[in-house]
């Protein structure tokens, strides 16, 4: 670190973006909480009006402040503020938030391998005297002992699982081919090869918004005609929570990957510094790994 | 230093005046300051809350309030003191000294800063918000689940539970980016020389504690989301119709609960052994063996959670298994308490505030360590759990162990921070006030839970009226005598006896060589560790 001892760590000049992204937070919260408060007391009906526009002045608040936000770092990146010793700083901090993310999934890997494992075969294994769901097996997939309700008709453990090897096998290879042309893209970086790395950020770009339209495909034929919803039980929950959450980091990280490839397009990287590009591009890599364990533990097995 | 660096400090030293100064800062004793006074603020609205609870419990029967509200209070206590006093006041000191004890300009992160604090007031608002808007007859209240949100109550319970489940998810990301900060700060912002087995044993607190909150704090935001999900979206992770398990919901949320007792007490496991050396003037016993028992706490915290729940039912195995792996953390325990007290050991002690402070901890800490490996063992916790025995216990390691070591750490580094002695009569008066009235509050309890008094119950049974009594006029006392801290503070901020830039006589350490108080931007220029 005696390197360092030369030049300033460049501490940014006071913002106000993040005061208030955290009350648009606030803001989208309680919104969000007076709109779906008819769920347990109809008297408060009248909430959700104003509890949609508070969401509404949330949402915007927080976009809007979080695009200025990452304008002023961006600029203060193409005015060269930042040495080797910030990036540094950058790249241990996007590890760390990685980290977070991990966590955040484990929770509901957690939750599944918890009901598969345990808690589905254990209330198939009552004795027969005392359990009220007699005729169920604990086998997964489930949607548990209570069965589930089929556009308003009760149908007991009524399920059919996604298929593995449909969608959800194109969608391993479309994310897996966005991590090649990504990495080929960063070689082009480093060669500064400007055609080689737009062709590739362009092509990881419309491998991840493919992604998202097989999912949302995959989504409305679980709806409409599969009858698998987030209501369906273990299997169910466990199924829309996973993918659900997943595809909204490909959401973000497709618009992450778009904003990389227009400041590619602007030409803000060079080969040693880009640490912009490479943040987004673990984050992106992150998210595929996450898809394998998902296409292996929520589809295949 | 040279006349660039010089010009290009004072430059920067420029910052706005007023609330702007505040709500924009990027400068981390600005961010501490800020934490700190939330933190105090917080602290006694938390404090308010539990005196209405024990006025309640003053006599049996109902007198103040309806048991609704009374588990209302009691939720968002815990939820305050835990989330918005006890761990704010150790991130602001997290901000305040981490860069002043490695060497470091600022932290690493500065505007990510900024965001990290100012989450914390819409989180306050988040969870105090619907006591104020059932007034006006909107709802019923806050969450009356305990902090614990289990359900299948908190599936039932009013738009209270979304406002505390939101409340979490605001703290939740503060404490993520305050994690990302502080670990950032430590591997990055070192001054040259500054090795980390050289680093001071708070900042090693701190940085367990950061990998222990990136580790946990997303399975807590995880699970209430899926309690979310469950309460408005039809999923069943929680509900047995569906597959689901209430149990699992204290799996997921106790993973996070039990590392976070060992977030709040191990940024105060560092002050310990600073302010020791300090007023025994020798060093530290046994450095290295205190940074590996914080490693060997921080492993096995993230594997012993089913012990909060021996009682909803597990395996054999799993019961003795959770049994024996609590009970291994009393090993690492055990070899910090030798060294602090090894520290002191023929040491040419002095006994100014911060120091009665650490010696009163070490001790009404002990208590609260061996309480729990009492309540570690499954045969006897049968009996204490949901007791007042456990609530005894945690406040002995939350209290005494928590909030009266961010009070000796308050007391030690003031003078630094604000640049004047505070008055040390007052100081002296408000720990042994502090004290007395704490153990006066804390013992009774121990004894109504093993008389089978069970907690979260406004009513009780006749034969524990007197132990209530003493323990609720005790616990005004120790609300009460807080006020003097606040008096201390508050006059100590605006002026009295200049403060030498070492302050205490045997401070070791690079935030001593600084001036008292500190200039706005610390260390422009980098020192260099021998």
């Amino acid at each position: 670190m005696a390197t360092h001892s030369n030049n300033q760590y460049y501490v940014p000049h006071g913002s106000i973006y993040p005061a208030i992204i955290a009350a648009g937070l606030l803001s989208l919260a309680s919104g969000f909480i007076f709109s779906v408060a008819t769920d347990k007391s109809q008297e408060l009906a009248y909430l959700q009006t104003p509890g949609k526009w508070m969401m509404i002045l949330g949402a915007t608040l927080i976009l809007g402040m979080t695009f200025k936000w990452m304008g002023a770092v961006i600029a203060e990146s193409i005015t060269g503020q930042y040495t080797s010793w910030e990036d540094k700083s950058f790249r241990i901090g996007m590890i760390v938030f990685i980290c977070s993310e991990v966590a955040f999934f484990a929770a509901f890997f957690g939750a599944l391998f918890y009901m598969r494992i345990l808690s589905v075969p254990d209330l198939a294994g009552y004795d027969l005297d005392i359990t009220p769901y007699k005729d169920f097996l604990g086998t997964w997939p489930s949607s548990g002992p209570g069965g589930m309700t089929v556009s308003g008709e009760f149908k007991p453990g009524l399920l059919h699982p996604m298929a593995a090897w449909g969608l959800p096998a194109i969608n391993t290879a479309l994310l897996l081919s966005s991590g090649a042309t990504l990495t080929w893209a960063h070689w082009g970086l480093i060669r500064n090869n400007r055609k080689q790395l737009v062709i590739g950020m362009a092509l990881t770009v419309a491998l991840g918004i493919a992604f998202l339209i097989c999912q949302a495909a995959e989504y409305h034929e679980a709806y409409t005609e599969m009858g698998l919803t987030l209501e369906s039980g273990a299997y169910g929950a466990s199924f829309f929570m996973l993918t659900g959450f997943h595809g909204f980091h490909v959401m973000l990280g497709t618009i992450m990957l778009i904003v990389i490839l227009i400041r590619c397009m602007k030409g803000h990287f060079t080969p040693e510094h880009h640490f912009g590009f490479e943040g987004v591009a673990w984050y992106w890599h992150f998210v595929d790994v996450v898809w394998l364990g998902l296409f292996v533990f929520v589809y295949w097995l | 230093m040279s006349t660039t660096t010089v010009a290009h400090h004072e430059e920067h030293a420029e910052h706005p005046t007023g609330i702007m100064r505040w709500l924009t800062t990027t400068n981390h004793k600005d961010i501490g300051t800020m934490y700190l006074t939330f933190a105090l603020i917080m602290f006694f609205v938390g404090g308010a809350m539990i005196l209405g609870i024990r006025a309640e419990l003053f006599k049996p029967g109902l007198q103040l309030m309806n048991p609704e509200f009374f588990n209302q209070l009691i939720g968002v206590h815990a939820l305050i003191m835990i989330f918005a006093a006890l761990m704010p006041a150790a991130t602001g000191f997290a901000n305040w000294m981490i860069p002043l004890q490695i060497g470091a300009p600022d932290m690493a992160l500065p505007r990510l800063n900024n965001w990290g604090f100012w989450l914390l007031p819409p989180s306050a608002i988040l969870l105090t918000l619907p006591f104020t808007l059932a007034l006006f007859g909107i709802g019923d209240g806050a969450l009356a689940t305990g902090w614990t949100f289990y359900p299948p109550l908190s599936i039932q319970g009013g738009i209270g539970v979304d406002f505390a489940i939101f409340a979490v998810h605001l703290l939740g990301i503060s404490s993520v980016l305050g994690s990302i900060n502080i670990i950032v700060t430590v591997f990055n912002m070192r001054a040259p020389g500054m090795t980390l087995m050289k680093m001071p044993m708070f900042v090693w607190g701190w940085l367990i504690t950061a990998f222990l909150l990136i580790a946990t704090i997303p399975v807590l935001a995880g699970a209430v989301t899926m309690l979310l999900t469950d309460r408005h979206f039809g999923t069943h992770f929680f509900d047995a119709a569906g597959g689901g398990d209430p149990i699992m919901f204290q799996h997921l949320f106790w993973f996070f609960g039990h590392p976070e007792v060992y977030i709040l007490l191990l940024p105060v496991w560092g002050f310990i052994p600073q302010i020791l050396e300090t007023f025994s003037r020798k060093p530290m016993y046994g450095y290295k063996a205190q940074v590996y028992s914080f490693w060997a706490v921080g492993a096995l915290s993230v594997v012993v959670w089913a012990h909060h729940f021996f009682t909803s039912g597990m395996p054999v195995p799993a019961l003795l298994y959770f049994m024996y792996s609590t009970m291994a953390i009393s090993l690492p325990l055990a070899v910090m308490f030798f060294c602090w007290i090894k520290t002191m050991w023929k040491g040419s002690m002095s006994f100014e505030t911060p120091m009665l402070f650490t010696v009163g901890w070490i001790i009404l800490f002990g208590i609260g360590g061996l309480t729990g490996l009492v309540l570690a063992d499954v045969a006897a916790d049968a009996q204490y759990h949901n007791s007042y025995f456990i609530v005894a216990h945690f406040h002995y390691t939350l209290f005494a162990g928590g909030i009266m070591g961010i009070m000796a750490g308050t007391y030690y580094w003031l003078p630094k921070m604000t640049g004047h002695m505070y008055n040390e009569k007052l100081g002296k008066l408000h720990f042994w006030l502090t004290a007395i009235s704490f153990n006066l509050t804390f013992i009774p309890q121990f004894f109504l839970g093993l008389a089978g008094m069970p907690r979260r119950i406004p009513d009780y049974a006749l034969q524990f009226a007197e132990f209530n009594m003493i323990s609720t006029i005790a616990a005004f006392t120790l609300g009460l005598s807080q006020l003097i801290f606040v008096y201390n503070i508050v006059t100590c901020a605006r002026g009295g006896k200049k403060a030498t830039d070492q302050v205490w006589e045997g401070a070791q350490g690079l935030e001593w060589t600084l001036p008292s108080p500190p200039p706005y931007h610390s260390f422009t220029e980098q020192p260099t560790v021998k």
